[in-house]
């Protein structure tokens, strides 16, 4: 397929790269990847002597498949810089992800790592529609936090202006995006419902603020949460991914036609597996995303499990860029909930939420175990749209809900309405689950 | 001849009921009528008061999800059967009654019952073309 003439790619060589040559390009970068950690990692070393396998045996891409996967828990026996491939002389950056049990896992960048980076968050960034005309407002936070820096350091190689506000204060984000006129946002997707929930009680119209472009990432959302912001900002909402254990965001954007995200697969290989047996699945699959990073330095990660369930699509894309697309996260193979022995993601909620009509992704879900039954309660605030001053029609609302979920989830779930605001949120990410039944 | 009547989403937990009370009483709003229905979860209380917008105000202000309807204040004769001849005359017009309750005060020597009708304006044309007095909004709020 031929990239239209409006297309602007940041780096066409390497983004329509036609894909024999690309994997060619994988498998030379993977096997000297596969060196550097196994005579400078001992714990990949380790791995691989437990498995009797050594960098050579590695001599097509399907030979992958034969190393061990790097869990979460490896990076944290190996705290704080035990995964590291290079002294620390040559690590000019250390970022951390937020450690929700236990110690944080520290990563770390040498000066061409930081390069690559900038580069592949240009790359997702042009992708989406930020141009050097464009006024790139963060409002990720800075600090350890890979995603703040990351899309800073993109804008600024694009030669946008760059507003590096960083996260928190609503109404000061709010003022900030009229009277400096920025046209790029970059946040989680809840915060930008946030951000047009406060906006339409201060009785400013998002339309007429300068927003083109939403860069939303850090948290999974659905299509039907694309088209709210969408609509009620004013913008293209697009999705981008990745996570600092791998790089940091960059690893994958969505270009305009919002599709999947193109993952550079120049710097990373993708794999989908089986989360229960750790297979790899044929392509199409619905499993749980694998990146190994071709170009690392400081911190090269092989198969690391992300845990985040996903599908590969290979099929060319209307933008000219050859990159499979991975599509939205459809949750985290480790926040999947089993509710009577059904598999239950809470994003499947979601969008049923979004589909009875007018009703915002404000919820909770509740599971709790009476007896050796498991209950579901989704908690979903009330507002003006779907509140109404007769009973039989407040009923049948929370009837109607209750068939949608049942006929979704295939396991029954009961609904309760609850007073706006009292679903605690956060600035960042949102909780959706409370499960009371490890309790 | 429409009455405005605002309806507030209030769960069912203690002490919520005393915050739309309070919030009304400091912003000086005065309660006419009001009912309350309600499930476990949950109840829908609807108020009559003497200034609608300011209440609706004050409670969203608070975070309270409000929303305005349109009832009517119909007299109603206080003696037996009162209140029968006026749902038959509704009944022979095929206008339906969503709910209704009491007002507190009277007016002369007849009670006032608000109604929600499927259809105010129908209701409001069956029952004057039957001698039925529908009371005015600025009547009712200022009773």
């Amino acid at each position: 397929m031929k990239p239209s003439a409006t297309t602007v790619i940041w780096d066409r060589d390497n983004e329509c790269m036609p894909r024999e040559q690309l994997e060619i390009l994988q498998l030379q970068r993977l096997q000297h990847t596969l060196e550097l950690v196994n005579s400078h990692v001992p714990c990949y070393k380790n791995k691989f002597s437990a498995l009797q396998i050594s960098p050579s045996d590695v001599r097509t891409l399907d030979d992958l498949a034969k190393l061990p996967f790097t869990t979460k828990e490896d990076l944290r026996l190996n705290y704080p810089y035990g995964m590291f491939a290079v002294p620390m002389r040559d690590v000019v950056r250390i970022h951390s992800s937020s450690g929700t049990t236990g110690k944080p896992t520290v990563v770390g960048y040498t000066r061409n790592d930081l390069n690559a980076w900038t580069q592949l968050a240009a790359r997702f960034m042009t992708a989406a529609g930020v141009t050097a005309d464009d006024i790139v407002h963060i409002a990720f936070g800075y600090g350890l936090f890979t995603g703040a820096f990351g899309l800073h350091y993109g804008a600024e190689e694009i030669g946008a202006s760059v507003i590096p506000i960083s996260s928190g204060n609503t109404d000061k984000q709010i003022m900030i995006m009229q009277d400096y006129l920025s046209s790029a946002l970059v946040c989680t997707p809840s915060y930008a419902l946030t951000l047009a929930d406060r906006m339409e009680k201060q009785g400013i119209d998002p339309q007429r603020l300068s927003l083109k472009v939403g860069l939303f990432g850090g948290e999974p959302w659905s299509e039907e949460m694309r088209r709210e912001i969408e609509k009620r900002l004013g913008v293209i909402a697009t999705d981008n991914y990745g996570l600092s254990e791998v790089m940091g965001p960059g690893v994958a954007g969505e270009c305009q036609h919002q599709c999947g995200m193109h993952i550079s697969e120049d710097h990373f290989i993708a794999e989908i597996i089986d989360p229960e047996t750790g297979q790899v699945l044929p392509r199409g699959s619905v499993g749980e995303l694998v990146l190994t990073s071709i170009t690392k330095e400081a911190f090269p990660i092989i198969r690391y499990r992300t845990r985040d369930i996903t599908r590969l699509d290979y099929d060319a894309c209307a933008c000219g860029r050859t990159h499979v697309r991975m599509m939205k996260t459809m949750g985290r193979s480790d926040d999947m909930l089993i509710i009577k022995g059904v598999n239950v993601f809470p994003t499947q909620i979601e969008e049923v939420l979004f589909q009875v009509e007018g009703c915002e992704p404000h919820y909770q879900l509740v599971v709790e175990r009476a007896g050796t039954m498991d209950t579901l309660e989704v908690q979903v605030e009330v507002n003006e749209r779907i509140f109404f001053d007769e009973m039989k029609k407040q009923r049948a609302f929370v009837d109607k809900l209750e068939k949608k979920l049942l006929s979704t989830l295939g396991v029954g779930a009961r609904v309760k309405l609850v007073e706006p605001s009292s679903i605690t949120r956060h600035e960042g990410k949102a909780k959706r689950v409370i499960d009371k039944r490890q309790a | 001849m429409k009455v405005e009547q605002i309806s507030i989403f209030i769960e069912n937990k203690s002490g919520r009921l005393a915050e739309v009370t309070q919030a009304l009483g400091e912003s000086n709003v005065n309660i006419r009528a009001l009912s309350l229905a309600d499930t476990s979860d949950f109840g829908i209380l609807r108020l009559i008061v003497d200034k609608t917008d300011l209440a609706k105000d004050a409670l969203k202000e608070r975070g309270f999800t409000v929303n305005k309807t349109v009832v009517v204040a119909v007299e109603v004769p206080d003696h037996p059967a009162g209140l029968a001849s006026i749902l038959t005359i509704l009944d022979t017009g095929t206008v339906n009654v969503e709910y209704m309750y009491a007002f507190v005060e009277r007016c002369g020597g007849n009670a006032v019952i608000i109604f929600r009708f499927d259809d105010p304006e129908a209701a409001i044309d069956i029952l004057t073309r039957n001698n039925i007095n529908v009371l005015e909004g600025e009547r009712v709020y200022s009773m």
